[in-house]
């Protein structure tokens, strides 16, 4: 990779809940392995976050979702990014997501379901090996 | 799949009218990827018509808040708004945290304006290319104001605002010697001056600060600019500040002087650049790198020479 290339993720919170922790620890955590984050803080609507993504021309969208919604709100997400032509973005959730809720997330387009266990280590090397074999082909 | 598009693809995208490819060549040429010279080459003749304007103010002063007032204001006046929005790189990791959304929320689904966070990324000159030839592509693209919001500190800061046609200062009260501290060479260029957080106390000693300044620093034959008061939490003198802006959008075009000048900075800093990256190909050389500083290490060679040696490794890569 070009040394002035950098992998760019947009952390949002879609939704209404108010807590905006993990978001943030997730969001300096990539600062801190190389990542450009854009953070665009709490209760984003579905359409405004698909509007970020485009306008930033983001590789990645990392959605925190604390409020139980998480079904809806990435399905629109993903939604609004196939309108928009840009299914192509990665997109990742995390927050309070059951197990059970993580093979329809994934049959939506999900990327990847981290929760409160994973490291950012992880992520970010989930993202980076991702962004790696799709840049191959 | 699009992310393999070519540039021809891209330029396309711009002069029809797609956000998307748009974006993406803001990418390009940002990374410097391959293509991005030839994409400018082709957009810099259509470009020309926008009018850019530098903000600039310390870390917290309100750029981003006051940049989301004034993107509203022109586009409820049916104006289209481009936005780039700068915040630091980390110098450890490379990253960054780009936040200057936090304060834009409102404007994100506006189909007038659009919206790029961009971080400094530490390069020589490296920010001041991307944000100017970033304004390029929006101005093609059909923006016709684009804000410019800096990070705040160091000396890019300058080189940005002087790429800009209208450069607004964001000063607060309530920062000690906040007139004190604008940096020497933005004062030079400054167009307009703001005193945000008007609702806070102090914000008329700060306006009378920034007059007596200017009064003493102005020449006779200059114009002395406005100084504004605004508060965004009360959308206090948005209005005023739009009009100042609008009219001196109006009044219009750079001298030929200035112009002239300014083509011959945006030259030089690209050659800056060019050589730079020449330069750093030598430098990640590893071999030739790790044999030198062994040699330095056991003082049978000297940093001076080695430099040297690397220059003529250079000059004969060249031909
Ligand atoms: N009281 C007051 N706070 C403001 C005003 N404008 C911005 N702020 C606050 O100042 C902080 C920094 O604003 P921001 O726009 O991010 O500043 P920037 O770093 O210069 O871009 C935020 O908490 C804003 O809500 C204002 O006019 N009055
Ligand atoms: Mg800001």
């Amino acid at each position: 990779m070009n040394q002035q290339e950098r992998i760019r993720v947009l952390i949002a919170k879609p939704g209404l809940d108010g807590h905006e922790r993990g978001a943030r620890v997730v969001a300096y955590g990539l600062r801190d392995l190389g990542f450009e984050v854009i953070y665009t803080g709490l209760r984003q609507t579905t359409a405004q976050i698909v509007q970020a993504a485009i306008q930033e021309d983001v590789d990645v969208i990392g959605l925190s979702i604390l409020s139980g919604a998480h079904l809806t709100l990435t399905e629109n997400v993903i939604k609004g990014l196939k309108e928009n032509q840009a299914e192509d973005i990665l997109v990742i959730a995390g927050g309070i997501i059951p197990e059970e809720d993580k093979p329809a997330m994934q049959q939506m387009g999900v990327h990847a379901v981290f929760t409160a266990g994973s490291s950012i280590e992880e992520i970010a090397d989930f993202i980076k090996s991702t962004k790696g074999e799709s840049a191959d082909d | 799949m699009a992310r393999t598009d070519s540039w021809e693809n891209l330029v396309k995208g711009v002069i029809n009218g797609d956000v998307r490819l748009m974006a993406r060549l803001i990418t390009v040429v940002e990374n410097r990827q391959p293509g991005w010279q030839e994409a400018m080459k082709r957009l810099y003749p259509e470009s020309g018509s926008a009018t850019v304007i530098g903000i600039t103010g310390s870390p917290g002063a309100g750029k981003s808040s006051l940049t989301a007032s004034i993107a509203l204001k022109l586009a409820e006046k049916n104006l289209k708004v481009g936005i780039i929005a700068v915040d630091p790189s980390s110098p450890f990791s490379g990253g960054a945290i780009l936040g200057d959304r936090l304060r834009m929320q409102k404007l994100f689904t506006c189909e007038q304006i659009f919206i790029r966070s961009m971080a400094t990324r530490g390069m020589l000159g490296g920010l001041c290319h991307a944000a100017r030839d970033s304004a390029r592509i929006l101005d093609v693209f059909g923006k016709e104001i684009i804000i410019i919001e800096t990070v705040g500190v160091g000396q890019d800061e300058v080189d940005i605002v002087k790429t800009a046609d209208q450069v607004m200062v964001v000063c607060v009260p309530g920062q000690g010697d906040s007139v004190q501290a604008i940096k020497a060479g933005i004062m030079e260029i400054a167009d307009l001056f703001v005193v945000n957080k008007a609702d806070k106390p102090g914000a008329d000693e700060v306006v009378a600060d920034i007059q007596s300044m200017l009064e003493l620093s102005v020449e006779a034959d200059q114009s002395i600019p406005s100084v504004i008061k605004t508060s965004v939490v009360n959308n206090q003198g948005i209005d005023e500040l739009v009009e100042q802006l609008l009219q001196a959008r109006q009044k219009g075009f750079l001298s030929r002087e200035k112009e002239s000048l300014r083509i011959r900075a945006e030259m030089k800093t690209l050659l800056e650049e060019e050589i730079f990256r020449t330069v750093s190909r030598v430098w990640q050389d590893n071999e030739i790198l790790e044999q030198l500083v062994m040699e330095i290490r056991e003082r049978k060679n000297d940093p001076y020479s080695a430099v040297q040696a690397m220059m003529q490794v250079y000059k004969s890569d060249k031909n």
